[in-house]
């Protein structure tokens, strides 16, 4: 330490060999400081924080195995017959990207295992970021200071999503064929560059023979980059920022607490690491993924019954299947001065995905603009605390997978016995009205919730022991909690509606007032924490009932 | 409240064990349609299809009218062939339990023999697709080629690993695992129900042995990769990634961050 | 405002308004006391956590043997079965899965057993703090002035305008990614050749099909004649011209004005394209004659000229009018009399000219 702060001081002469190493980069990068900045950073533990770190390590799993799978992976369209060593598919015509994949699974040892554990990881990367982004949501972690660090997210989504859609096409099988034919399809239904877009894409006419060499350099290069960019920044966001944690005593929004980084938490991250890889290994091993040898190769001609995307592209096609084509004998596509307007392609494709990604990237926005609230939060909500956002967040997710259950409709028909038809029926009227049905079912459960815990720090909790009272009564004993587990339940804010307030020039303008709508809708429905005065009330009575139901009716201002 | 909340637990139960019987149910039916292994006999007496004419007009009659000439309630047999007849009847099929968009598959009701008589009387009626030949059904022929008919002509509704897959308004094509090769045969020249005639003219003889070649290859084969999750293409492997991938790795984050006693 | 227990370290802009003032709040007790886990007291206790720890990091050592072995124990010859393969790739999977689970489990369990677990607090700090700000404005503006961009508007304006433009040769340079559209889209195989009227075949072996040959209730899977003979752009044309054969009663097809001689005896011919995205309509209900879409359901009446009766398709499919040669074979009369599979934006032209 003084080494550094005196220069007469002697160096620092390291004993060992291992010693005199470290000593020699340390010198030359300045490790020390970092390690004396970052080697006791604290971390909050919950197994919800844990989702981010899944993508991280599916995302490590994927370029692991996929660089194995590119040493034997040839991306050419070029025709051959297939000579490897899987009989039904012997002699074969076919193309060299799928030739090459099936020598992959058959006549590469480990060849099989990797490419499943490579597809596996890709769904499970897909669903962690979700996950993990779902939890950010429900918790109100994208609140300042990490607007930012939540649009970086969003898009790292987007991209992971491309990442899956490219690599899900470069077998070049029946299956992924006939994917590539669909999004070939809704590009040509764009409004006028749309059939240019296609033969860009595909180099001329659909299928041609680039697109597998195109769709494989944005897999294995710019997709894989972009991702790692993006990853560097949240990351380095995240340390900005430091970690949110829940609410609970001794947390508020000027500390973190929680394990340090060295040694405690960087075990379990690091073991962590270890566990996904396992779980992954374990499902390539005994589990069949993108049974490419089953679908034979692409042409044009057959197509196979289920055929659907990989599950995060699946909104989108189950929103295709659920838009009709034609509603009585109106046409749904139109042609206007000449040109062709397919809505019944471009509706369906651009809307939905259009609105859920954009209310995604703005939400952090428009709830700030509405509460006006500009002050950091480091402590999350637990989402029964933020009811109105809990069920704008469970509306958009019921509405995300009404359209993706719709993707599965033809099995959901077979499997459980009911015409296709219907279950078209059904989820074209859920699209409407599963939103809303949710929104009101998660806002009234949030507040029974909130209620639940009032009741519960106002008169601790039933221990389900009846005691008969002398004078005949009968009452369930309540337990009172400790203090800790008492704050737990009550340390939360609870807004009230925010009025319209008068701008700088002392005006009431249109916009102020429909934001104090907003506020309005947002706040109303509130059931405040409990107070100490009505924990001294309750205690007044003891274990009579009325003082809840009292502080009840007085704290909810229900509609 | 604990009596409420014990009472609301009974319909939950309710339904695990229907599931619980509908699950032991269909076990029993698979195990019971792959019992039927089927044996080529195409030569018929006179006397099968006199015997084949009681059972017809004592079990048939109702739907298909005296002389199998049908009636509103089902179609007419004449010239339908025995094939058929020993398709409809052999699976299961025929006789149907009651009107619906499609027949199911359930334990044969004839046996063997009245089957035979059955086919036979049918084949006397009119000419039609006969009882396929042995050497056909040998499973002999070339798989790749086989599945190369297959995706072409089948796979749009049983599902490139045969799978089986919907149609429209609850009708659907089966799965073809654990289907007899003669059967398989009899449903292509006959075109049961919806699905349509595939005749000599089209896939001749040699290609139905090559497709029936392919599909007992599969299903002898099984997955390389290991369960095969239904074989049912990316809805399956995403529903499984959700509920068995993450739900293992969310069991590990928990006990990860919990507190050691 | 807040000083303690809402403890934010930057109040910046509007506050709101908290639903009860303060003074009505719990306050925060602090973090609760820490309890003691059974390998703090217990020196047995952490010894066998220490021991299942060292177990968890053998059985990884098991795992990676287990690999190994499979890998090279296992061969993969010419002759090998499925079940070989079935068996090696689960061998792999177990063994990465014990050597990964082993370790992650290990240190797990070891941070969690053994390390200490003292929850600790530490200080945020402001992310930007108004000190930084004024010295970053200071070198801002130094910058600034030093550049002297502000009192040279011209060179600004330049720099703009070059950078602004800069990027379109980058752009430009992709403009030889495909061809221009042109009507290939079009136009099939299917349009007579020399005036030779191209044969209906099989598919996949392009065999020609005779009219006897297709019975009532059964499906072709069509190709047109020379298709498997073509070297280059093969998959091109057969992506556009897959046509689906079916033969129905003659009284049950209902021809519109100018299609009646497009159908033979019954014997129909349809574009096996979906006119939503493309996917190949090939589900042939031969009862109900209804064609279905296997990728989004689109359902096309055969009874009604596969106008479309469920589903996201707005279009009927595009009949290939067909006739008989003097052979018997069935061969198309000429190429659709419209484009094929989904719609574009330049559909409507096209089909302007092929009719006119």
């Amino acid at each position: 330490m003084s080494a550094t702060s005196t220069p007469s001081a002697p160096a620092f002469v390291a004993k060992t060999k291992g010693g005199r190493i470290t000593n020699f980069v340390d010198e030359r990068v300045g490790g020390s400081g970092m390690l004396r900045e970052f080697g006791r950073k604290v971390f909050p533990d919950h197994w919800s924080f844990m989702f981010g770190e899944v993508a991280l390590y599916s995302f490590v799993i994927l370029l692991l195995s996929g660089t194995f799978l590119t040493f034997f992976f040839d991306p050419s369209m070029a025709e051959t017959h297939y000579q490897g060593s899987y009989t039904p598919l012997k002699n074969v015509e076919m193309s060299v990207a799928y030739s090459s994949s099936l020598d992959i699974s058959f006549d590469v040892r480990g060849g099989l295992f990797m490419r499943q554990v490579h597809h596996w990881s890709a769904l499970l990367f897909v669903a962690s970021v979700s996950v993990h982004m779902l939890r950010v949501f429900f918790t109100g972690a994208f609140r300042k200071p990490r607007e930012m660090n939540w649009v970086v997210g969003s898009v790292l989504l987007i991209l992971s999503m491309a990442a899956g859609f490219t690599g899900y096409s470069l077998p070049d099988d029946l299956l992924s064929g006939n994917g590539l034919r669909i999004i070939d399809g809704v590009i040509k239904s764009i409004p006028v560059i749309g059939t240019y877009i296609s033969f860009f894409l595909f180099g001329g006419e659909f299928p041609g023979t680039m697109v597998i060499g195109r769709l494989y350099m944005l897999h294995i290069l710019l997709v894989p980059a972009l991702i790692l960019l993006m990853i560097v920044m949240h990351l380095f966001m995240v340390v900005v920022h430091k970690h949110t944690q829940y609410p609970g005593p001794g947390r508020n929004d000027g500390n973190v607490v929680g394990y340090p980084l060295g040694p405690v938490y960087a075990a379990k991250a690091g073991g962590f690491f270890f566990i996904v890889f396992g779980v992954v290994a374990l499902m390539a091993g005994f589990f069949t993924i993108n049974p490419i040898w089953n679908y034979g190769p692409y042409d044009p001609s057959p197509v196979s019954a289920g055929t659907q995307p990989d599950w995060y592209i699946g909104f989108v096609d189950g929103a295709l299947r659920l838009m009709p084509g034609t509603i009585g004998n109106w046409s749904v596509e139109q042609v206007w001065f000449g040109q062709v307007f397919s809505f019944n392609v471009l509706l369906p494709a651009l809307v939905p995905a259009g609105i859920l990604f954009t209310v995604m990237f703005m939400y952090p926005w428009i709830e700030r603009w509405i509460t006006k609230d500009g002050r950091e939060h480091h402590v999350l909500d637990r989402p029964r605390n933020a009811p109105t956002r809990t069920a704008i967040g469970m509306a958009g997710f019921v509405w995300y997978c009404v359209m993706w259950a719709a993707a599965g409709s033809d099995l959901i028909a077979t499997h459980f016995h009911v015409s296709l038809n219907d279950v078209t029926y059904w989820l074209r009227a859920l699209f409407f009205i599963g939103p809303v049905i949710a929104f009101i079912v998660t806002k009234r459960v949030a507040l029974a919730l909130q209620r639940k815990d009032r009741e519960i720090a106002l008169h601790g909790r039933e221990t389900g022991r009846i005691v008969r009272l002398p004078h005949g009564e009968f009452i369930e004993v309540h337990a009172p909690l400790d203090e800790y587990k008492r704050y737990k339940l009550v340390g939360f804010e609870s807004p009230s509606p925010l009025p319209a307030e008068p701008n700088a020039n002392g005006v009431v303008d249109k916009k102020e007032k429909r934001r104090a709508k907003l506020s309005q809708w947002f706040f109303e429905d509130r059931v405040a924490p409990a107070t100490p005065a009505e924990l001294e009330a309750a205690h007044g009575h003891h274990g009579a009932h009325e003082a809840i139901e009292s502080g009840d009716t007085q704290k909810t201002l229900s509609r | 409240m604990k009596a409420l909340s014990q009472k609301r637990r009974h319909p939950l139960a309710a339904i695990a064990l229907l599931l619980m019987g509908l699950l032991v149910t269909g076990g029993l039916y698979a195990v019971a349609t792959t019992v039927n292994q089927a044996k080529a006999t195409t030569s018929f007496s006179a006397n099968d299809a006199e015997e084949g004419g009681k059972l017809f007009a004592a079990n048939c009659a109702t739907c298909h009218g005296m002389g199998a000439s049908g009636s509103q309630d089902g179609p007419s047999l004449v010239g339908v062939g025995a094939a058929a007849v020993d398709f409809q009847v052999g699976t299961g099929r025929m006789p149907m339990q009651m009107n619906g968009p499609q027949a199911y598959k359930k334990p044969a009701q004839f046996n063997e023999e009245q089957t035979h008589q059955l086919s036979a009387y049918v084949a006397s009626l009119g000419p039609g697709p006969s009882i396929p030949e042995a050497h056909v059904l040998d499973g002999q022929g070339d798989a790749a080629n086989g599945g190369e008919l297959f995706r072409v002509n089948c796979a749009m509704c049983h599902n490139a690993a045969a799978a089986g897959g919907a149609l429209t308004r609850g009708k659907f094509a089966p799965a073809l695992s654990g289907v007899s090769e003669k059967h398989i045969y009899e449903a292509m020249v006959t075109g049961p129900q919806n699905m349509p005639v595939f005749s000599d003219s089209n896939v001749g003889p040699e290609g139905k042995r090559d497709i029936i070649t392919f599909l007992k290859q599969i299903e002898a084969n099984g997955s390389p990769g290991g369960a095969d999750l239904g074989a049912l293409g990316p809805v399956s492997e995403g529903l499984f990634v959700w509920i068995a991938g993450l739900g293992v790795i969310i069991a590990f984050t928990i006990w990860l961050t919990s507190r050691t006693s | 405002m807040g000083n303690h227990s809402d403890g934010s370290p930057n109040h910046s802009g509007t506050v709101a308004r908290a639903g009860q003032n303060e003074v009505e709040k719990f306050q925060d007790p602090g973090l609760p006391p820490h309890r003691l886990r059974l390998a703090d007291t217990d020196p047995k206790a952490a010894k066998r956590a220490e021991r299942q720890v060292a177990l968890l990091f053998g059985t990884s050592v098991v795992g990676t043997l287990i690999f190994l072995v499979a890998y090279f124990a296992i061969d993969l010859g010419d002759d090998t079965g499925i079940a070989t393969i079935r068996l090696q790739n689960m061998l792999l999977g177990l063994g990465t899965a014990f050597a990964m689970l082993g370790i992650g489990t290990g240190i797990v369990h070891w941070a969690k057993a053994l390390m200490p677990d003292h929850e600790v607090s530490e200080e945020r700090h402001a992310i930007r703090t108004e000190e930084d700000r004024q010295a970053a404005v200071r070198i801002v503006d130094d910058i600034a002035e030093e550049t002297g961009i502000k009192r040279r508007p011209l060179i600004r304006n330049t720099l703009l305008g070059a950078v602004a433009l800069a990027p379109l040769p980058a752009l430009a340079i992709f403009g030889d990614l495909g061809p221009r559209p042109d009507n290939t889209l079009a136009h099939t195989m299917w349009a007579p050749q020399d005036g030779k009227l191209k044969r209906l075949t099989r598919d996949p072996d392009g065999t020609p099909i005779k009219a006897a040959d297709v019975t009532i209730g059964s499906a072709f899977h069509v190709i047109p004649d020379g298709l498997n003979e073509l070297h280059e752009g093969k998959l091109n044309e057969k992506a556009k011209s897959v046509v689906l054969l079916m033969r129905l009663n003659p009284e049950e097809l209902h021809p519109s004005p100018g299609r009646e001689d497009w159908a033979y005896n019954g014997i129909v011919a349809y574009s096996k394209i979906c006119t939503h995205v493309g996917c190949p309509v090939a589900l042939y209900e031969q009862q109900t004659h209804h064609l279905l879409c296997p990728c989004h359901q689109s359902t096309f009446d055969l009874t009604q000229q596969c106008k479309v009766i469920f589903g996201p398709a707005s279009r009927p499919l595009p009949q290939l009018p067909i006739a008989v040669d003097s052979e018997g074979y069935l061969v198309a009369t000429s190429d659709f009399h419209e484009p094929v599979g989904p719609s574009y934006w330049e559909r409507e032209q096209h089909v302007r000219n092929i009719n006119a």
